[in-house]
């Protein structure tokens, strides 16, 4: 029988997705169910001073208004969850501070939608304004070091950079700069909160219902035990429902007001700061090498913003600590704080806008060493993690520089810039490396075998429209002996057995050893029920059984089998469990996807318009668990890649510090016109290591290395070199 | 968003009537005035619905012309084949704009009515915007203003006039034509948007209560080749920095007259006349081309974000001028 695992399979829930059938966080209803709507500052810093309420208090239908004079007192004034990143810190209205032009103020509740709106347009609110920090280069001056970046130290260094640096032929010192930007998920945040008695069930669009449940209970003071999350269906996160933000707090503080169930989803405009974005960054990246092309030291500085809130390190400098072979590094992560909302994970946070700057740095050391671009990078080939010195639990990126080169035809492009032109554009090629870590956490998940000779596996991870409904029932069907179609895999329910948040691309390979441990567990106690005495298969070892299609059937005598449905017998079902987590083998591996990007850029040589026809991206990332899942997630995360070189940011009003753009409509993400042919190739890899069934992530792979090979390939086209995203048309007017 | 009225017109005299009570809005295809609703921007007090109106027809006029009812679809309008044979350039314009789901509602006649999208008129958390809120200040002037008017603004307002539509039809001499109260009235399309002056409050020349009822487009220029370049931050579904729209008439590679219209620039649909009297008799060589797009550009103030507006919008005409003659 072939293989399960490893098929091209659609998706398990694309019809209820493409007809509707799928019910997201913003589609439950309950019974007597009211509506809010959220209420932000219109300024950046101060205290609110007055709140006029009377018109909107008598506006048709308003039952609440929740502001920080009336609202709940919470346990520690609402920061009893405080542990970021995990736990945020929230705007609950417990006070009348205002840290940000945005930041959640009041809440309106309205027994319709509509009027909760009209409600919410005559609330006034009267303010002490304070001069607010919104100015970046100013507020560098002041620039401190944070306690960790990510899960690393802010600063690393090894050798003697500035030794090295001395003793380099060629060096490369530049700052490059990304904006700050805004995830954007399709389906904008929603929040169902229905109350019985002490107990809270909350329907939200989270990407982790264990910590959404774990936060809710802290910051309202229940037991875990008390609350409920349930989120079957998410319609893209890509960091931004990885925390708890206010509104699914407000929206429980008011359901437990009004006693009864309330919803509050957010409009597109109010995803721009209360659910965090990206930070700016300005990174300082310089790279010595010597006359082999050889890097004889790199120092990679990293600026970003943070929220006068709280501390949120985008780690842009971690991926320089383990890329190249250098024997003197130093890095560095410093936070300057401003009047915004809280920064948080986007799409690989550190890897997308680190690569864009380690990435270009390359490229123009490629430049002055007048080498081809892969082959310094070759010159430079970490065979070992460089800093610690530990062996890659598995790493292709030799062969995706080979295989790309090859199927992008690399040996044709010219080794020097703005020599290739077609009609009225310059054509440029341009390459970078893409990378992000292979994570693992502790994940559980249950199976159950039914009578009717079906199965139902459980763990309460999400589906953030990355395939976990799929990939999760190939697993179990294959670990089981089952078709696919006798298969149901649930998530999305906190009362399911744990599972980690559906972040750092790390949902396959926590949850699949789980899920493939219970399906093994039910698979055993399948087999012990089938050869007890007085059993279709009595007699039999268990080691003779072997399952398929749903059977059960002996090795040594093919003829003697049972079906699953018979041999769950008036059992009604049988059931097993799984719990699996990483171990030792972490801290004897480095672990991480790697692959190569190949870009060709077009940019029109009088109007700058700047085109991408064509995106080559090959990928060692383990064994891929669904060939159709995993070809599409790195195609999205290429997208992400090229909107985020050619058009994401958001801007703020340098006076009042709130959005400019915050639409759909000003926010530019690519549309199908901008892009060109993606192609996505995989390099095999047998990694026994990252876990027992070899899948490294590929959520946030792809968009890591593309803002550098599209820079790379504007400059081949243009002699021009862009260093700070977003490369708009304007910035190659010369 | 607050209480409004709304009511259906059955006819013109209908619409009128229930258009003269003061906050009335026309609604046509409501692409553009229902954001400004849900946004609070816009604060009608009644809605009088023109869809049912018959003034969807596109016909040609006796001499030669072309009218367009104010109820035209945009993708109706820019489909339409004597729109498509005769005045590409409107087509090219109108299916540049917005998306195809907009471009199925949106009217003609709304689209001349169509409002700056600068942030600070459409957001109203914005504490400053003249537009908005007549005396108040602009924000944009001294914030983000990239995407902002560097020709036709004033100390009061610099936001842009977003249709790309309003740049084909200034380059062809459209007229607008009204129905109001006192009876018809025709306006040329250069005299129907205002600058915005000392009121920027005011987008037209419209009077309270008068409905537009046809666009009319004069005799197009026998062997006219036309071309509508517009120049964005991404391929679809965006607001032009920097549009051009221009007629040409040849003699061999020699212009013997050209019409020239700019979008994204400016604060209402320009004509660049300067550059249309340098043009009889330059060839469609770069560098008279150049020279001629310069004068377009001579009154410009660019501000601290869109400098590059200046050099694109010259760059646009001498691209859509060669497009149009078949030399690029």
């Amino acid at each position: 029988m072939n293989p399960i695992i490893g098929q091209a399979l659609d998706r398990a829930d694309g019809p209820a997705k493409v007809t509707g059938a799928a019910q997201y966080a913003g589609d439950f209803t309950a019974s007597g169910m009211a509506y809010a709507v959220l209420v932000q500052s219109t300024v950046a810093k101060g205290m609110i001073t007055g709140v006029v309420q009377e018109a909107a208090q008598r506006a048709p239908g308003v039952l609440h208004i929740m502001t920080h004079l009336n609202a709940p007192r919470l346990p520690q004034g609402g920061k009893a969850a405080f542990e970021p990143p995990a736990g945020r810190m929230l705007s609950l209205l417990q006070d009348g501070v205002i840290d940000y032009n945005g930041q959640p103020i009041a809440v309106v509740v309205a027994d319709t939608f509509q009027h909760a709106l009209a409600g919410a347009a005559q609330l006034r609110f009267s303010y002490e304004q304070q001069p607010a920090a919104l100015d970046f280069t100013a507020a560098k001056r002041s620039a401190y070091a944070p306690k960790k970046a990510g899960k690393e130290d802010a600063d690393v260094a090894w050798g003697d950079a500035g030794a090295g640096m001395g003793r380099a032929t060629e060096r490369i010192d530049h700052v490059y700069a990304t904006p700050m930007q805004t995830h954007n998920a399709m389906e904008p945040h929603a929040t169902l909160a229905v109350w019985q008695g002490d107990q809270l069930t909350i329907y939200d669009s989270t990407q982790g219902i264990a910590g959404a449940r774990k936060t809710m209970a802290k910051t309202l003071g229940l037991d875990p035990s008390q609350v409920r999350v349930i989120s079957p269906f998410v319609g893209g996160g890509f960091g931004s429902k990885g925390s708890v933000w206010s509104h699914v707090v407000l929206a429980a503080m008011a359901a437990r007001t009004l006693r009864r169930p309330v919803k509050l989803a957010l409009a597109r405009t109010q995803m721009f700061g209360p659910v965090g974005g990206r930070p700016r960054t300005e990174q300082h990246v310089a790279l010595g090498a010597g006359g082999d092309a050889r890097l004889t030291a790199v120092r990679h500085d990293v600026v970003s913003h943070t929220s006068v809130m709280e501390d949120f390190v985008e780690p842009s400098a971690t991926q320089t600590r383990m890329l190249y072979a250098t024997d003197n590094a130093a890095t560095t992560h410093r936070l300057v704080k401003l009047n915004v909302g809280v920064p948080t994970f986007q799409r690989a946070p550190g890897e997308a806008t680190g690569t864009f700057a380690l990435e270009s740095a390359m490229d123009e050391l490629s430049y002055a060493l007048n080498i081809d671009p892969i082959e310094l990078r070759l010159r430079n080939y970490a065979e070992k993690e460089p800093h610690e010195g530990k062996p890659f639990s598995s790493k292709s990126l030799r062969e995706c520089y080979r295989i790309g080169a090859e199927r992008f035809g690399w040996s044709r492009r010219p080794r020097q810039a703005g020599t290739l032109r077609e009609g009225n554009e310059l054509v440029g090629w341009g390459m970078a490396t893409a990378t992000y870590p292979a994570n693992r956490m502790p994940a559980s998940a249950s199976a159950k075998i039914l009578a009717d000779g079906t199965a139902v596996v459980r763990s309460a991870t999400q589906d953030i429209g990355t395939g976990t409904y799929t990939v999760m029932a190939q697993v179990a069907a294959e670990a089981l002996g089952l078709p696919m179609e006798r298969v149901r895999f649930e998530l999305g329910d906190s009362s399911m057995p744990d599972a980690p948040v559906s972040g750092g691309s790390m949902t396959v390979a926590s949850v699949s050893p789980a899920v493939q441990a219970a399906c093994l567990d039910a698979r055993a106690k399948l087999i012990e029920a089938a050869i007890a005495p007085g059993a279709p298969l009595a007699g039999a070892t268990r080691d003779d059984v072997t399952t398929g299609d749903g059977w059960l059937a002996l090795r040594s005598d093919p003829s003697r089998r049972v079906s699953f449905a018979r041999a769950v017998g008036g059992r009604g079902a049988i059931e097993g469990k799984g719990e699996a987590k990483p171990g030792k083998e972490r801290e004897q591996f480095s672990m991480h996807s790697f692959g190569a990007v190949f870009v060709e850029a077009r940019v029109d040589r009088d109007l700058g318009r700047i085109r991408i026809p064509r995106v080559l991206g090959v990928y060692g990332v383990g064994r891929r668990l669904n060939a159709k899942t995993a070809r599409s997630q790195l195609i999205g995360g290429i997208v992400w890649g090229i909107g985020m070189a050619l058009m994401e940011e958001t801007s703020l009003d340098p006076a009042s510090g709130r959005v400019v753009n915050a639409s759909l409509a000003d926010y530019h993400v690519p549309v199908n016109a901008d892009i060109g042919d993606i192609e996505v190739v995989f390099v095999d890899e047998d990694d026994p290591h990252v876990n027992p069934l070899g899948a490294k992530g590929i959520g946030e792979i792809g968009i890591t290395g593309v803002g550098a090979a599209v820079a790379n390939a504007a400059f081949h086209a243009t002699r021009k070199r862009v260093r700070d995203l977003p490369l708009t048309l304007d910035k190659f007017l010369v | 968003m607050h209480a409004f009225t709304y009511t259906r017109a059955a006819d013109v005299g209908g619409a009128l009537q229930a258009g003269a009570a003061q906050g009335s809005a026309y609604l046509g295809g409501g692409t553009n005035l229902l954001d400004l609703i849900k946004g609070d921007v816009a604060q009608p007090l009644r809605l009088v619905d023109i869809n049912r109106l018959p003034l969807a027809q596109i016909r040609e006029l006796p001499g030669g012309g072309l009218s367009i009812g104010a109820l035209a679809r945009n993708s109706d309008t820019a489909n339409h084949a004597l729109v498509r044979q005769r005045y590409p350039v409107l087509s090219e314009a109108l299916l540049s704009g917005a998306s195809p789901q907009l471009r199925n509602m949106a009217t003609i006649g709304g689209n001349l009515m169509q409002r700056t999208r600068c942030p600070y008129f459409t957001d109203v958390g914005f504490a400053m915007c003249n537009k908005r809120n007549p005396g108040s200040g602009c924000g944009a002037l001294q914030g983000r203003n990239r995407m902002h008017a560097v020709l036709g603004g004033s100390e009061q307002c610099v936001a842009v006039n977003p249709s790309d539509m309003n740049v084909a039809l200034a380059a062809l001499d459209a007229t607008v034509l009204l129905r109001g109260p006192q009876g018809e009235r025709r306006v040329a399309l250069a005299e129907f948007h205002r600058v915005p002056g000392n009121s920027p409050e005011l987008d037209t020349n419209l009077l309270p209560g008068e409905l537009i009822t046809a666009v009319e487009l004069p005799p197009a220029w026998p062997n006219a080749r036309s071309r509508y370049i517009k120049v964005r931050d991404r391929a679809s579904y965006a607001f032009a920095l920097a549009s051009a729209a221009v007629l040409l008439d040849l003699d061999g590679q020699t212009i013997r007259a050209a019409r020239v219209a700019l979008g994204g620039v400016a604060t209402k649909p320009w004509r660049a006349t300067a550059t249309e009297r340098a043009l009889p008799g330059r060839r469609l060589d770069e560098g008279s081309l150049r020279a001629a797009a310069a004068l377009a550009v001579r009154e410009a103030h660019p501000l601290r974000e869109n400098a590059f507006k200046v050099e694109l919008a010259q760059r646009a005409i001498v691209r859509a001028l060669r497009e149009a003659g078949g030399v690029a």
